[in-house]
């Protein structure tokens, strides 16, 4: 960077203004570091409070809720400073007698409610109808409110009560492993009927990794022929993979809806040739197949460009070289060829794998009941059970996932080789 | 000697072999182009359903109508039935549901990829340097829009935005879009920039550009296609995005995928087909643009790539 | 360079908000297809033409998923909304709702305050109904030649009539549908359901047709599937289908026997940005010519009892509307009201047995 003056036979070098080279470089270095940083923080930034701190605070909600613990606050005091888990004394229902009438007032007692029936059916009618009737209980209370409903004598309920108490609770991670906290407050799995989020993750991690796999098969082929045309004619068929990339998602999947339903266009095709009677329509839509179909369709482009990319990068002369060694075309290709494809391969694949895990429109579009995914469930409990906690418990369970992949990629074959053409 | 035919030292097999496999590239591509066919002819259905009526299977041609076509305009005027004058076409411009939503997708979608692309840019010029510090890290952080699931990222953009105020406005919408589309141009302009040949800025740097002169005068001219397939990407991402848009924007922000979703699902109207046609037949129309235009300078440079 | 693009983007942006300035404004949330089309016609066009103001019509597969997010974000958008009957119990519980006094509520034409005109139980603190429709299930006459189906239990009876059948994806009104199907009287529908055996019954009928069923979602897709001959049977909102027999001409038919009523109503979120207007717009919408005229449009009941002598024709000029209520007597021979309380209390129970069962094989 500067001069050196280097004097032959002094130990230490030194820069023309008389500082050792080393302290220099090191300088240099770090003014360096400093200014590619600086031309990264703007977008560091950006990132950072458009998405990083909204994505937290949704995750936040998955281990944090106080629908019982901000409107109860003297069942919550109660319990605090009592342990056992069962029906209390004459103490606890005078708290709770005092929080069903304050709560009834200010209109929270549905939220209250509501957290008590996630776990056991039934719970919000009791709350909001002993709420409606709360100004006019009178001591002894345990007395009263039993005689509102029996079920204020059911040591269950309390036991749920008490573990709803504090703000910070793991029981929708629980529940999104399809376990619960059964009679002593230990932790067992869910009724065989309620178990489903382990079978969703199970299923749509297997899913995915079909789909990457149809996609690899699917994309290497034409992302080598592609390579290796002129550009005149490469280019003309890219239109072919670029054009559905362009067409909407939802366009798409309605297509596909039209060509593979029972009675669409590649049924009625079948039965005109005489491949399939009347009777014998394949049932390609509103079921695995229809997800895996659709879905490959859309994430083919994504496996396609990196490997184009990459492609478009190998020598031809490598192969040639195995070839005129005596390698027949297989091994020519098995052990020169595809070797070198890899980074486009592992981009593709990582690629097509994390979009196929987090979609949910196709699959609630064409996925019947055998092809949901875990997304759609996330999607459910957003817009239809308003159980936000739990949607957030699911979706920080599929991040984690994810990153787990990522990082894992990332060991094997590098983020910096990633290329998208 | 073209990639078509097969090696002039290729045994039979071999020969067999490579014509199955040109085979198989046209049954795949066929698989890639097939349900963008079956929508060109479906969006002049005259019946409101999505399905291949007998009447247009017979070519009837009372089985065909452009009546979609005249939705795209219609859905959402004040007026539909008044006679097309300039108050009419007024109308449409300010009412239209279609036409609105044509309008907000471009600007969201042009707003969003100039805010990705430039940010990412100038990131990735500082990610491609080897004394990055942390740079996994922060590549990781950069990424994550892509591998957080949307719906994750739609709900958590909701409340955040809604306890600052962006909820239901332009710029929040576009901020979104472009977190969404970044990942890409960072991927594409790092890829671009590692390959980069840095004696050239040196050189530059020595001839007395300042280092914005460097920039603009010689990186950036060189690593423009990279930069511009990003910026593709990030466009297509935005124009595309219907999630983010369900939860985030409201009536006066709807974009055409929004539109399409109740396309197929509140309206089950075959206007989306009409719109996604107009989109393909502008997107062919576009790609054979470019390439004449790439051709073009070919011949201008007298080169021409094997 | 960035500039350059910034300032036509900033005109068109101008442009944007220009016309929306002067007149009044109310954002109404529907369920779409028909359904919104007869509300726009009946309430919406005569609303805006009386007062001058703007009606901006939104749909959504579900009007009471936004509402709780919005209110809960501070950030809403909706003035008025149309939900279910459990949705509206549901939320003002919560206190997520505005409430509605019913003696502001326009009496009727022979002086009956509104309080009494209504039908029993469609009106609530904070909400008030609009139309009474119907869960019902329709075929298509041209699958079925000989043999038609005439009661619920023919639903299940795949081997009879042969073909697929439509469901709406979820627990409510099908298990009431399923213990229907089984014999079970529309009177003990929902006491059953109270006990486990009653639900393990009704999953029990389900599972007997659970490989033929294609799931919908909105209320436009059941005539969507029967028109695409995708499905011979499916659940649907009695007016939708109306919508397309009558008015598209299709053959499709209605059965009528085990139908679930509900009601459907409006409500108007907490914080709604334009209170006032949205008032007036919900008085307008429920007096009792204006539910008399969204019968033209769709065949949903009224949900004043003054509505129904000027309950005529469709708007085609032809068709009596008055058959194809779903509280014309001869449909309710068999009929099941729904329970909003029974709902309120089990959908988080029952809607996870449902997922439940749906994913598992």
């Amino acid at each position: 960077m500067s001069d050196q003056a280097a004097s032959a036979g002094t130990a230490v070098l030194t820069t023309a203004d008389g500082m050792p080279l080393k302290a220099a470089q090191a300088r240099a270095m770090r003014r360096s570091r400093i200014r590619a940083l600086v031309l990264v923080l703007p977008l560091l930034a950006f990132v950072f409070i458009t998405f990083v701190m909204p994505i937290g605070q949704m995750l936040y909600r998955s281990i944090h809720n106080d629908s019982f613990s901000a409107n109860m606050p003297n069942l919550v005091r109660y319990f605090a400073d009592h342990e056992e888990l069962g029906v209390p004394d004459e103490e606890g229902f005078a708290a709770l007698a005092a929080d069903l009438a304050a709560a009834a007032k200010a209109k929270t007692i549905g939220e209250v409610g509501t957290r008590i029936n996630y776990e056991i059916s039934g719970s919000r009618s009791l709350f909001t109808s002993a709420g409606r009737r709360a100004a006019t209980l009178r001591p002894p209370y345990k007395q009263a409110v039993i005689d509102l409903d029996q079920a204020w004598a059911d040591p269950e309920l309390w036991a749920v009560m008490q573990r709803a108490a504090p703000e910070y609770t793991p029981s929708f991670y629980l529940a999104a492993l399809d376990l619960t906290y059964g009679e002593n407050g230990a932790i067992v799995p869910v009724p065989e009927d309620r178990q489903i989020y382990v079978a969703l993750f199970i299923r749509t991690i297997w899913l995915s990794a079909l789909i990457s796999a149809f996609c690899l098969v699917l994309a290497f082929p034409i992302a080598h022929l592609l390579a290796t045309l002129p550009l005149r004619y490469s280019n003309m068929l890219m239109i072919f993979v670029l054009l559905p990339f362009w067409t909407s998602l939802l366009v798409r999947t309605t297509s596909w809806i039209v060509l593979l339903q029972s009675q669409g266009v590649v049924n009625n095709l079948l039965v005109a040739i005489g491949a399939i009677g009347e009777d014998g329509r394949i049932q390609m839509m509103y079921n695995q197949a229809g997800t895996l179909i659709a879905m490959t369709h859309i994430l083919l482009p994504f496996m396609v460009l990196p490997l184009y990319s990459v492609m478009k990068t190998i020598k031809p002369s490598y192969v040639r070289a195995a070839r005129s060694l005596g390698a027949n075309s297989w091994t020519a290709f098995w052990r020169v060829y595809f070797p070198q494809t890899a980074p486009g391969i592992g981009a593709g694949a990582l690629l097509v794998f994390i979009l196929a895990v987090g979609y949910y429109i196709t699959p609630a579009l064409v996925g019947g009941s055998s092809g949901q995914l875990i997304s759609n469930l996330i999607a459910f409990h957003i817009e239809k059970s308003f159980n936000w906690s739990l949607a957030a418990a699911l979706g920080a369970l599929l991040l984690f996932g994810v990153l787990v992949l990522y990082w894992v990629y990332d060991r094997l074959v590098g983020i910096n080789n990633m290329k998208l053409g | 000697m073209s990639v078509l035919s097969p090696a002039p030292h290729a045994s039979p097999l071999e020969r067999i072999w490579h014509y199955a496999y040109l085979l198989i590239c046209g049954l795949i591509f066929l698989f890639l182009i097939s349900p963008i066919l079956i929508i060109l002819p479906l969006s002049f259905n005259a019946e409101p359903y999505f399905t291949f009526t007998s009447k247009m299977l017979s070519f009837d041609p009372d089985g065909y109508s452009t009546r979609w076509y005249d939705r795209l305009l219609t859905y959402g005027m004040s007026n539909p039935d008044a006679p097309r004058d300039g108050a009419w076409w007024l109308d449409v411009w300010n009412n239209a549901q279609w036409v609105r939503a044509a309008r907000n997708s471009t600007i969201i979608g042009v707003a969003s990829t100039i805010l990705a692309t430039v940010l990412g840019t100038i990131a990735a010029l500082g990610l491609s340097r080897p004394e990055m510090p942390f740079r996994r890290l922060i590549m990781a952080a950069l990424i994550s829009p892509m591998v957080v699931p949307l719906i994750i990222t739609a709900t958590g953009l909701f409340f955040f935005y809604s306890a600052v105020g962006l909820a239901h406005t332009y710029l929040g919408i576009i901020m979104a879009h472009a977190t969404l589309g970044i990942p890409f141009v960072i991927i594409t302009v790092t890829a671009t920039l590692i390959n980069f040949d840095h004696s050239l800025t040196r050189a530059a740097a020595n001839l007395g550009a300042s280092p914005v002169t460097v920039f603009l005068r010689v990186i950036l001219p060189l690593i423009l296609p990279g930069v511009i397939s990003g910026a593709l990407f990030a466009f297509v991402t935005s124009f595309d995005e219907v999630v983010v848009v369900l939860f985030v924007a409201d009536f006066n922000q709807q974009t055409i995928p929004r539109q399409m979703w109740n396309g197929i699902r509140e309206q089950i109207s075959p206007a989306i087909l009409a719109i996604a046609t107009i989109l393909v037949v502008f997107s062919i129309a576009l790609l054979t643009t470019l390439e004449l235009l790439r051709r073009r300078s070919e011949r201008l440079r007298g080169v021409s790539p094997a | 360079m960035k500039l350059k693009l910034l300032a036509p983007c900033a005109v068109l942006a101008a442009g944007l908000f220009a016309g929306a300035a002067n007149a009044g404004e109310v954002t109404v949330m529907s369920w779409g297809g028909a359904y919104t089309k007869s509300q726009v016609e009946a309430y919406q066009k005569p609303w805006m033409a009386a007062t001058g103001n703007v009606v901006n019509s939104v749909d959504a597969d579900n009007p009471a998923s936004p509402i709780k997010a919005q209110v809960e974000a501070g950030n809403v958008s909706i003035d008025v909304a149309d939900v279910e009957y459990s949705d509206a119990v549901r939320l003002c519980d919560e206190g997520l709702l505005e409430s509605i006094d019913a003696s502001t509520l326009p009496a009727a034409p022979d002086g009956t305050p509104a309080a009494d005109d209504f039908i029993e139980g469609a009106l609530t603190e904070c909400a008030v109904a609009n139309i009474v429709f119907s869960t019902i299930y329709a075929y298509d006459t041209t699958k079925f030649t000989g043999d038609v189906p005439t009661t619920i239990a023919d639903f299940f009876d795949t081997a009879k009539f042969p073909g697929k059948r439509g469901l709406r994806k979820g627990a409510k009104a099908n298990l009431e549908i399923a213990l229907m199907g089984d014999g079970v009287p529309a009177a003990d529908v929902y006491a059953m359901l109270k006990t486990d055996e009653g639900v393990a019954r009704a999953f029990a009928k389900l599972d007997t047709i659970k490989n033929d069923v294609v799931w919908w979602e909105a209320g436009a897709q059941p005539p969507q599937l029967l028109a695409d001959g995708e499905v011979a049977m499916t659940t649907a909102y009695n007016g939708r289908i109306f919508g397309a027999a009558v008015g598209e001409g299709k053959p499709f038919q209605i059965v009528w026997d085990g139908q679930i009523l509900d009601f459907d109503l409006f409500v108007i979120p907490k914080g709604a940005p334009h209170l006032d207007l949205a008032m007036d717009y919900l008085r307008f919408a429920t007096d009792t010519q204006q539910l008399a005229n969204q019968a033209k449009w769709i065949s949903y009941g009224p949900a004043r009892k003054s509505s129904a002598p000027f309950v005529g024709l469709y708007q085609d000029g032809k068709t009596e509307m008055g058959p194809h209520m779903p509280t014309s007597p001869e449909n309710m021979t068999n009929a099941l009201v729904n329970s909003f309380e029974f709902w309120a209390d089990y959908d988080t129970e029952l809607n996870e047995k449902f997922n439940a069962w749906l994913a598992g094989n």
